[in-house]
């Protein structure tokens, strides 16, 4: 029998008090929804996603990997997301992203580097170990989560393809398959597909830029940007681009979505910041999900989401209530 | 007959608030069910303006005139969802702060058009009854055109806030200027014998 530290155990298969006082109505759950399985064919896209090998996180809050708050449940992470890829409202990604097929799926480099090329994905994972972040995800719409992430140090994946000394930004980009996602289908959206967004070279080698691909302990769920995503937890949620088909180093400013639909209200940087607000709502507090009606779990935004004594220092000097 | 009828618009009309509660029970709001509240109810406010203007339109349309004896329900309906939509706003966006509250109004354009709008539904609402009607006299329709105005900074509203995707948006504004030109073609119809004689 192997009795593991403290350490080793991921939070995520700690049993939070919540669902361990539910324990009863889940076993009775799993009862019910075992029998739905084996009487239905359409039981097979409820299975569970695969689980991942991957290093825990060390629980220490000064590196910024890992928060002692509640993580935001499984499920609610799973059903409430902004991927309009498959559509705008909150609930399209987990309806409609099963259609989705992200095997194979690979990787195409290029710009300002020493290796570029079209990549499997699997080739790009390969020398590199999975390892868990626990970060806060603050969108820009003022609702936030806890998030337990699997995946790899952004900087280690870029490492391996040798940015050349050009290389001050990156761009990334999102799958364009119009037949398997129905957002880009629509005739009403305002995004010129594919979505991009980019990075400073230094932002994206800090370590806590990651890329994430998986989630409570398991393969990423595609509404959540499988195969590969990117986490950056110091600034909003849209510049986390989902289900990354390529990588651009570049020499000069990228274009990214947001600012091409309306730069007066996302800039490049779009660190978290109470204090610019979006011009149409306030960043000054954040609703920290799940809240629900007579809990609506509101609280006070901080700068860079939390993670100012991380990455503040990569914007000494600059004004960021005019680079927001 | 009627009475019957009317409850049973009554009852229609209570139907988005009963299918909301049921969601709250079945647990289908998903993690951020106070937004959810704010957007369902504002929406059913801006469905239930364009039914209210739709009934004037459909009754002429039709030549039932008995259909008028809906219309005071449905534009009550309207103001029920849109106060119902402001308590949400302030209980989950704004958190009953005041300061806060201020600084939306002054500060967000597609905000103070949402609270102007549901501002002048007050007096409307208050004096849909019977005694106001028969005290105001020809006043009384006079007031009760600024829901045309209502309508307009309504739809403002909805399409101000629109972050990339204008479908819904368009639409209600659509089936406004729908509704719009029908009394604009009645009215230059009854305008032009009257120029020309």
């Amino acid at each position: 029998m192997i009795i593991r530290k403290a350490a080793d155990i991921a939070s995520s298969e700690i049993t939070s008090e919540q669902v361990y006082l539910r324990r009863r109505e889940f076993i009775g759950g799993a009862l019910i929804a075992g029998a739905g399985m084996a009487l239905s064919p359409s039981g097979m896209a409820a299975q569970q996603l695969p689980r991942l090998n991957y290093k825990p996180v060390a629980r220490d809050a000064d590196t910024g990997f890992y928060t002692p708050e509640p993580a935001t449940p499984y499920a609610d992470i799973k059903r409430y997301n902004n991927f309009y890829e498959f559509g705008t409202g909150k609930g399209d990604p987990a309806k409609y992203a099963e259609s989705l097929s992200v095997d194979p799926w690979s990787l195409t480099v290029e710009g300002e580097v020493a290796r570029p090329g079209v990549y499997p994905l699997e080739d790009v994972l390969a020398k590199l170990d999975l390892e868990e972040r626990i970060y806060r995800l603050r969108c820009v719409e003022a609702w936030s989560m806890v998030v337990p992430w699997v995946g790899v140090s952004l900087a280690d994946l870029i490492k391996q393809f040798q940015p050349t000394s050009k290389a001050k930004y990156v761009q990334f980009e999102t799958l364009y398959r119009p037949q398997e996602m129905r957002g880009q289908r629509s005739r009403s959206a305002t995004i010129n597909w594919p979505y991009r967004e980019g990075l400073r070279i230094d932002e994206a080698t800090h370590p806590l830029a990651f890329m994430a691909v998986g989630l409570y302990g398991r393969e990423l769920p595609r509404q959540n940007g499988a195969p590969l995503r990117l986490v950056v937890p110091w600034k909003y949620g849209f510049k986390s681009i989902k289900s990354i088909v390529s990588i651009r180093f570049m020499e000069t400013m990228p274009q990214t979505t947001w600012v091409d639909i309306n730069a007066s209200e996302y800039g490049f940087y779009a660190n978290v910041n109470p204090a610019v607000d979006h011009p149409r709502w306030s960043q000054k507090s954040e609703r920290r999900l799940p809240s629900s009606l007579l809990s609506p779990n509101r609280m006070r935004t901080e700068p860079f989401n939390g993670y100012g004594e991380q990455v503040a220092g990569l914007y000494t000097g600059m004004d960021l209530r005019r680079l927001y | 007959m009627l009475l019957l009828n009317k409850l049973a618009v009554f009852v229609v009309g209570l139907l988005p608030l009963l299918f909301f509660c049921y969601r709250i029970l079945a647990d289908q709001l998903g993690p951020d069910a106070g937004k959810e509240l704010v957007l369902y109810t504002g929406a059913w406010a801006i469905r239930f303006l364009l039914i209210t203007l739709a009934v004037s339109t459909v009754r002429r349309l039709s030549g039932k005139s008995a259909l008028i004896r809906y219309r005071r329900m449905l534009g009550l309906y309207c103001w029920f969802y849109a106060t119902l939509h402001l308590l949400a706003i302030m209980t989950y966006l704004l958190g009953w702060s005041w300061s806060v509250f201020l600084e939306e109004f002054s500060e967000r354009p597609y905000m103070a058009l949402g609270i102007m709008a549901w501002s002048l539904l007050v007096p409307l609402g208050v004096t849909s009854n019977r005694w106001f009607q028969r005290r105001m006299g020809k006043k009384w329709k006079t007031l009760h055109k600024s829901i045309y105005v209502i309508a307009v900074l309504a739809c403002a509203h909805v399409i101000w806030i629109v972050r990339s995707d204008y479908g819904e948006a368009l639409l209600y504004s659509a089936l406004l200027l729908l509704l719009f030109s029908e009394r604009f073609y009645r009215w230059a119809k009854h305008k032009s014998p009257a120029a020309r004689g």
